[in-house]
């Protein structure tokens, strides 16, 4: 796979490998047009880019959503689904041994429910599995049809090579579209949220970006800096079914502010250093999580619950 | 402070569209599902049209020109402008063009229906194209691209199984506006961008003669009902006039069959595109 020129010169990816930094840990973002309904073609590339991101330096490698199988997926979900148990999660938290990996599919459940999942793979286990709440039933969209919904936004804390101390959560495509997601990831005191997408481009109006894409570059900012935690954004690219998905997988930083230039359209691998002291002095700049009325949020939220019972 | 009220909107407003961005994304899309579907090459038919001319231009973008396969296909009595139109099209953008007359198989039928209107007579005209651009398709392996952009689909004004057949369309979400736009920024011959428009069926034909309004005033109240979900009671209060919108959105529900596969009747537990849903790429 082609890697981001540029990301690849930001990083030293021999320092890195050589001598890991303290408080810090490089993070790569795949963004690929995964092979719609073809997981084991799909497993195959990615034991391959994990391998390789590992050996450029990464300890932490992010895929797009449902990068094992593809986004349109109608009747074929169940033909794509995996289970926990499966050989081929196995074999891909072997292949995490000493990488972590953040990957997506869609989990069956015991009762053959179907989710829309992100799986952390971390020290050759399945570490943590975020299952997505807001399914998108409009427009292009007709997750509710085909996917059962997840209900909680749990968090967990890293304990790959390199990433100890870290805490994260993480938000599928859609989830980030509900403020109070994010909100629930910051109260647990997230440093990272994991943000992997397939959003499809759509809007070509005016300005210079897809409208998509202006959308997300304000969530991911917002969000990073009111929660002053890293938004790690990996969105894929390809089409299916004539329908483009636009890529500009990018890190923001806790200060709101993007670590380079969102990555294009094409597929990449973007390399990015992140620091626990950029934590550190962008919540002493603004402590806002200090400030946070979780008090009062609860107790409004009561009164609310009380008031409008039916919402 | 501007005082113009949003209904007088102009098409240039409301329809202006990123070329760089839309360019980008098409070709992508060309790019992608040509490959993806094992082929490398396309084939289109070019009739000097800004909406033909604009795929071929998109396509050698995409795929390099090379790999495109230029057909145009003229009627006796076509004009024969259209034919030098789309060979100026092809040499700009470096592409190959095939002529091949449809005449003889044309007046062949018709030898034994002399009686035909020109409505039938401009159908046959439209699928023999397409049977025509099929056909080379298997000799060039090249998949059939689409030229029909999103004010002819939406009007239903294009013949079903002719011109609307395509394996792959990239304008199909173009207002013709926007076709024009495009066609602009990627710097189309000056006489494809200036001539009136026109599907060449008969002489003096031209769209806007057929459709009775200018594709302006079309396209703006098609994106403000089908893009911006306006109600009927908000597109008047917008100030159009209510016998043209009548118009444009009684041809959109007319013509609702053309943009659909036939309808199947249910027997079984799993029906084609009922409950047996797989996306188009599927396997691909």
């Amino acid at each position: 796979m082609a890697v981001d020129e540029r990301a690849a010169a930001r990083i030293s990816v021999s320092g890195v490998h050589d001598a890991p930094a303290a408080g810090s840990l490089v993070t790569a973002l795949v963004q690929l047009a995964p092979r719609l309904g073809d997981v084991h073609a799909n497993l195959e590339r990615h034991h391959a880019l994990i391998a390789e991101a590992r050996a450029a330096g990464a300890s932490l490698v992010v895929f797009p959503e449902l990068s094992l199988t593809g986004y349109f997926l109608k009747d074929l979900v169940p033909e794509c689904a995996l289970r926990l148990d499966s050989d081929e999660v196995e074999s891909l938290a072997e292949r995490c041994a000493d990488v972590d990996a953040l990957v997506g599919c869609v989990l069956e459940s015991e009762d053959t429910r179907f989710y829309n999942a992100a799986l952390y793979l971390s020290r050759g286990t399945v570490a943590h599995v975020h299952r997505k709440v807001y399914l998108p039933t409009y427009g292009i969209f007709d997750e509710q049809r085909y996917l059962g919904a997840g209900s909680s936004f749990h968090t967990f804390e890293m304990r790959g090579r390199h990433l100890r101390a870290w805490r994260a959560g993480v938000l599928i495509c859609e989830d980030m579209w509900h403020p109070s997601a994010a909100a629930l990831l910051a109260r647990q005191r997230v440093d990272m949220m994991l943000c992997p997408s397939a959003s499809p481009g759509r809007g070509v109006g005016s300005g210079m970006a897809l409208g998509t894409a202006q959308s997300y570059d304000a969530m991911t900012r917002t969000y990073a800096q009111l929660s002053t935690a890293y938004v790690v954004y990996c969105n894929r690219v390809g089409y299916e079914d004539g329908i483009g998905f636009w890529g500009g997988s990018r890190v923001v930083g806790p200060d709101g502010s993007p670590l380079a230039e969102p990555a294009g359209a094409d597929e990449a691998i973007v390399y990015h250093r992140l620091e626990r002291s950029a934590l550190r002095r962008a919540r002493i700049a603004t402590p806002l999580l200090r400030d946070e009325r979780h008090d009062v949020n609860d107790a409004e939220n009561e009164r609310i619950r009380r008031e409008r019972p039916r919402d | 402070m501007s005082t113009t009220p949003r209904t007088s909107a102009s098409a240039e407003n409301v329809l202006a569209i990123d070329a760089g961005v839309a360019e980008t994304l098409l070709t992508g899309f060309l790019r992608d599902e040509v490959r993806k579907a094992g082929f490398s090459d396309v084939i289109v038919g070019a009739s000097g049209g800004v909406d033909s001319s604009l795929v071929v231009a998109l396509a050698a973008r995409a795929l390099g020109a090379a790999h495109v396969h230029a057909v145009s296909m003229p009627y006796r009595t076509s004009n024969p402008d259209s034919v030098a139109d789309a060979r100026a099209v092809c040499q700009t953008f470096d592409v190959v063009l095939e002529v091949v007359d449809i005449s003889a198989q044309v007046d062949a039928y018709f030898a034994a229906h002399a009686d035909a209107d020109r409505t039938r007579r401009g159908n046959k005209m439209a699928r023999e194209r397409m049977s025509v651009l099929y056909d080379l398709s298997a000799v060039h392996r090249a998949l059939v691209l689409g030229t029909s952009n999103k004010t002819e689909l939406l009007l239903g004004y294009g013949t079903l199984f002719g011109d609307m057949a395509s394996a792959l369309n990239p304008i199909g979400d173009l207002y013709k506006t926007q076709v024009y736009a495009l066609g602009r920024a990627l710097q189309l011959p000056e006489p494809v961008l200036s001539k009136p428009p026109s599907a060449d069926l008969f002489e003096g034909q031209t769209d806007e003669g057929d459709l009775g309004l200018p594709y302006a005033t079309i396209d703006v109240i098609l994106f403000h009902a089908v893009d911006e979900r306006r109600s009927r009671a908000e597109l008047d209060a917008m100030g159009f006039d209510p016998a043209i919108v009548d118009s444009v959105l009684r041809r959109v529900r007319a013509s609702q069959y053309k943009r659909r596969l036939p309808v199947i009747a249910k027997v079984s537990q799993r029906t084609i595109d009922r409950d047996f849903r797989y996306p188009r790429d599927w396997g691909l």
